[in-house]
């Protein structure tokens, strides 16, 4: 089959969702590209947005009205160029309206599965639970002629599990895009060891048409990305449990983080991470990885225990972040979460603890944003590490053994068959993380 | 010509500028500059005849024509009196001048308000391009560029590329922007006042991007999307008197010109602005002197290009020898000839409406002293200036010579 008649009738389930609504801006954004770069071929791609909820699925429409507004805005150039037959539309706000009523037009908002059953092209973005994308594939496969394509969004489940209890045969490739996805770069690409090469010779174009940046991991629970978060949240965890037996949980949990994000240079702490992830996805995440990679206790009562008090985090629809192990306040934490006394102690009254523990900064130490606009970061970075190295401070020296763990969780990534190279798992973290440097180095 | 006044030219590059924030809008610049030159006349507003505001897209920008009902919004005393909106795009402000000089040149005003005013970043640029557009014949919208003058005038530069040199002329553009910044610089009211920005010319010389822009510039060769409003006097002799200003603090104006050119019509070649060269001679020879005898020149460089074509069009430099004569510093505020010495519209804003009244101010208070830090010396023997504002692509140009009072 022609790749471009699998793209004429394409579907996103999860549409109106986190990551559904940003693969929806993707794919009608490139759909409707292709369409008007072709127009000597006859090419009408739809898209089936498939939510249950009405209420996100009328949201979603006003969030790609809004941001394919946004986008025509940028490349009106373009769209003068391949409206220009089009005698009507003389000012540029007539060529950008039109781009927008056009996307649009090419996009069939539903809560209806049942419009998936013509698709060639499946786009799952549901949430992150095994059980429910298995009955979403084989419904879907059961009642089309079509044989049609399926990619995945998971962040950790094992796509050849999926495809066997979905009965797929090779037709599930892993399409892991990182939140949100219109931003960001990384993709990482998994195919299972049965998937059609066809299929993942087609998602590493599509990937690159979208303008992402691709790593290929192998097929084992949690990728690269999340196989390198949560090894590396499990350990933050179990640092800051040693620590509380000197200081309060609160001031522990503040220390790891400030070691994570202040002098391991990276854009937020270990535990925020985990909050703008969400608590309950790491939980679900760590669930599945401990699953299908037994014996490694990919667990945390910790964990356990915050989802009991119903401390979970994650993020509002608008993208702002909840309350989780941190309290916030315009971006800013204000106040860490007390499993013992169930209730926010004061951050003003934690950092004291914190800073004196830890010890003083050592001089020359740069806040991430300034190193990730620097030139010649890589010079930075040696030297930052030298700094930290000849500070016998407290916090440079658990931030080293942080680091050390972090490289050594990069590097069993590549022993264990995740990813193919260190500079993969590089790239996912500076691309997909955002950290000034990748774990596995040699500042 | 006396008692001129310029508010802010406000946006990008100004640190009160957020596009996301409220602004002040018509009337408040309207006010801000009529206020400050009735105060220059010792609050004395019923000694004025008659007042022209210069303004192009008004109606479009901040959907509100009829402007001339803003005059009496000024100061009471200017009720009843006559005050009309001209346009002439971006010669608006030039056109408000012309009818001020007409008007006391016909004896119907000793004392005549010129202001001009527009107020654009209620749009973004990519619409206000749109809007913008109108200064050209509407039947080529279709075909022109997204945004449309910037398209207009990189086919002017690339024409001048072809014919002289591409990396010449690039480096005359630079020095043009360069000069446009420091002057700036010296200049509160400007909008690149704050621009620290240490290698000019290495920013100017970043490679023009026809994908997302146009095809043979970069934003820096291009004048800047602005809010603002300028005004000044021209007064009579009588009106002088009945205003208590010393000569001194007036200038003269000693000849100027108005033209046109066929919209319609294409350029017959894109590396001439051939009525910007008309307006000059018929303005100099009004004058009755030389180029040689002009010791500033306020010229319109909405686009760099602009203002090198501008140098050969005032005969400052041989046709192709203008990018030359830039880039070695001729027309820097130590130059041979000294131009836009406050940034122009590049360096100090192009609040379009407004400009042809900025340049008539700055040129006032070059001639006066009265510029600070921004004050050039001017040769005794050489006290004349000009001013040459545009409207569209070299089609409504106003030229005015200006003379020192001693």
């Amino acid at each position: 089959m022609e790749t471009n008649i699998r793209l004429t009738n394409v579907a996103v389930l999860g549409a109106a969702g986190k990551m559904g609504s940003g693969i929806m801006l993707l794919t009608t954004m490139q759909l409707l590209d292709m369409k008007l770069s072709n127009q000597g071929e006859s090419f009408s791609p739809v898209i089936q947005a498939i939510d249950p909820n009405l209420d996100t699925l009328r949201g979603l429409r006003k969030y790609l009205e809004t941001q394919v507004l946004k986008a025509a805005e940028k490349k009106c150039v373009w769209l003068r160029e391949v409206y220009k037959s089009e005698a009507s539309l003389v000012d540029n706000s007539d060529f950008i309206n039109r781009y927008v009523s056009d996307a649009l037009s090419i996009v069939n908002f539903t809560q209806r599965l049942e419009s998936a059953y013509d698709s060639y092209l499946v786009f799952e973005a549901a949430s992150e639970n095994p059980d429910l994308k298995v009955k979403l594939f084989t419904q879907i496969d059961q009642n089309s002629q079509r044989e049609p394509w399926f990619f995945t969004n998971t962040s950790s489940i094992p796509i050849g599990y999926l495809d066997e209890r979905s009965n797929l045969s090779g037709r599930l490739v892993g399409f892991h895009f990182y939140n949100p996805p219109a931003i960001q770069k990384l993709l990482e690409l998994i195919p299972a060891k049965n998937t059609l090469p066809e299929l993942a010779t087609f998602a590493e174009q599509w990937a690159k048409a979208l303008k992402k940046t691709v790593v290929i991991s192998n097929d084992i629970a949690g990728f690269i990305g999340n196989g390198h978060f949560m090894r590396d949240l499990l350990y933050a965890i179990s640092q800051m449990t040693k620590a509380s037996r000197d200081f309060s949980i609160p001031a522990s949990i503040l220390m790891m983080d400030k070691i994570s994000r202040e002098y391991l240079v990276r854009p937020m702490g270990i535990f925020q991470l985990m909050d703008y992830v969400g608590i309950d996805v790491c939980q679900y995440i760590l669930s599945v990885m401990d699953k299908f990679i037994p014996g490694k206790n990919l667990h945390s009562d910790f964990i356990d225990s915050l989802i009991t008090m119903g401390v979970k985090g994650g993020q509002f629809p608008d993208g702002s972040q909840k309350d989780g192990i941190f309290k916030y306040a315009k971006g800013k934490i204000i106040a860490i979460w007390d499993p013992e006394a169930k209730q926010y102690a004061n951050a003003d009254e934690v950092i004291p603890v914190v800073d004196a523990w830890l010890g003083k900064m050592p001089e020359g130490i740069q806040p991430w944003q300034n190193v990730m606009k620097m030139a010649n970061r890589e010079d930075y970075l040696k030297k930052h590490f030298e700094i930290l190295r000849n500070c016998s401070e407290t916090g440079a020296v658990m931030a080293l053994e942080y680091n050390s763990y972090s490289g050594k969780v990069g590097q069993a990534l590549v022993d264990d068959g995740v990813a193919a190279s260190t500079k993969d798992v590089n790239v996912v973290l500076t691309t997909g993380f955002f950290h000034s440097y990748g774990p596995v180095h040699s500042f | 010509m006396a008692v001129g006044y310029n508010t802010i030219s406000m946006g990008t590059g100004r640190p009160e500028f957020h596009p996301a924030k409220p602004r002040p809008g018509l009337e408040h610049y309207i006010s801000e500059a009529g206020k400050a030159v009735i105060a220059g006349i010792n609050q004395q507003g019923d000694l004025i005849d008659e007042a022209f505001i210069g303004n192009f897209q008004a109606s479009l920008f901040n959907k509100q024509a009829h402007l001339g009902g803003f005059i009496p919004m000024i100061d009471p005393a200017l009720a009843g009196k006559p005050a009309m909106r001209v346009e002439g795009a971006c010669a608006s402000g030039g056109l408000a001048l012309a009818s001020a000089i007409r008007s006391v040149l016909a004896g119907t005003g000793d004392v005549v308000l010129a202001m001009g005013v527009e107020v654009q970043n209620t749009l973004k640029a990519i619409y206000g391009a749109d809007v913008l557009a109108a200064a050209g014949w509407y039947q080529k919208r279709k075909s022109g560029h997204a945004y449309f003058f910037p398209g207009q005038f990189s086919n002017r530069a690339g024409a001048y590329y072809e014919r002289f040199g591409r990396d010449y002329t690039r480096k005359g553009l630079a020095r043009w922007f360069k000069n446009a910044i420091e002057n700036a610089r010296l200049c509160p009211t400007a909008q690149e006042f704050e621009n620290k920005v240490v290698d000019l010319e290495a920013l100017a010389l970043t490679e023009p991007n026809g994908k997302f822009f146009v095809d043979h510039l970069n934003v820096y060769d291009c004048s800047k999307v602005s809010d603002g409003a300028s005004a000044i006097l021209v007064l009579s002799e009588e009106g002088l008197k009945k205003c208590g200003i010393n000569p001194e603090d007036a200038v003269e104006i000693a000849g100027w010109s108005q033209v046109a050119r066929d919209i319609t019509a294409d350029p017959e070649d894109l590396t001439v602005m051939s009525a910007t060269r008309l307006a000059v001679a018929k303005a100099l020879k009004s004058a009755g002197i030389s180029m040689n005898q002009v010791s500033t020149v306020e010229t319109h460089d909405c686009f760099t290009i602009a203002g090198v074509l501008g140098v050969e069009a005032m005969g400052l430099a041989a046709h192709g020898q203008g990018a030359a004569f830039v880039a070695d510093g001729a027309t820097a505020r130590d130059g041979v000839m000294p131009i836009n010495t406050t940034g122009g519209l590049i360096g100090w804003g192009h609040p379009t409406g407004a400009t042809g009244v900025h340049q008539a101010v700055t040129v006032w208070e070059q001639l006066t002293g009265k510029a600070g830090a921004a004050q050039i010396i001017i040769n005794p023997d050489k006290p004349y200036a000009l001013s040459i504002n545009m409207g569209g692509d070299d089609v409504t140009v106003v030229a005015i010579v200006y003379k020192k009072n001693h």
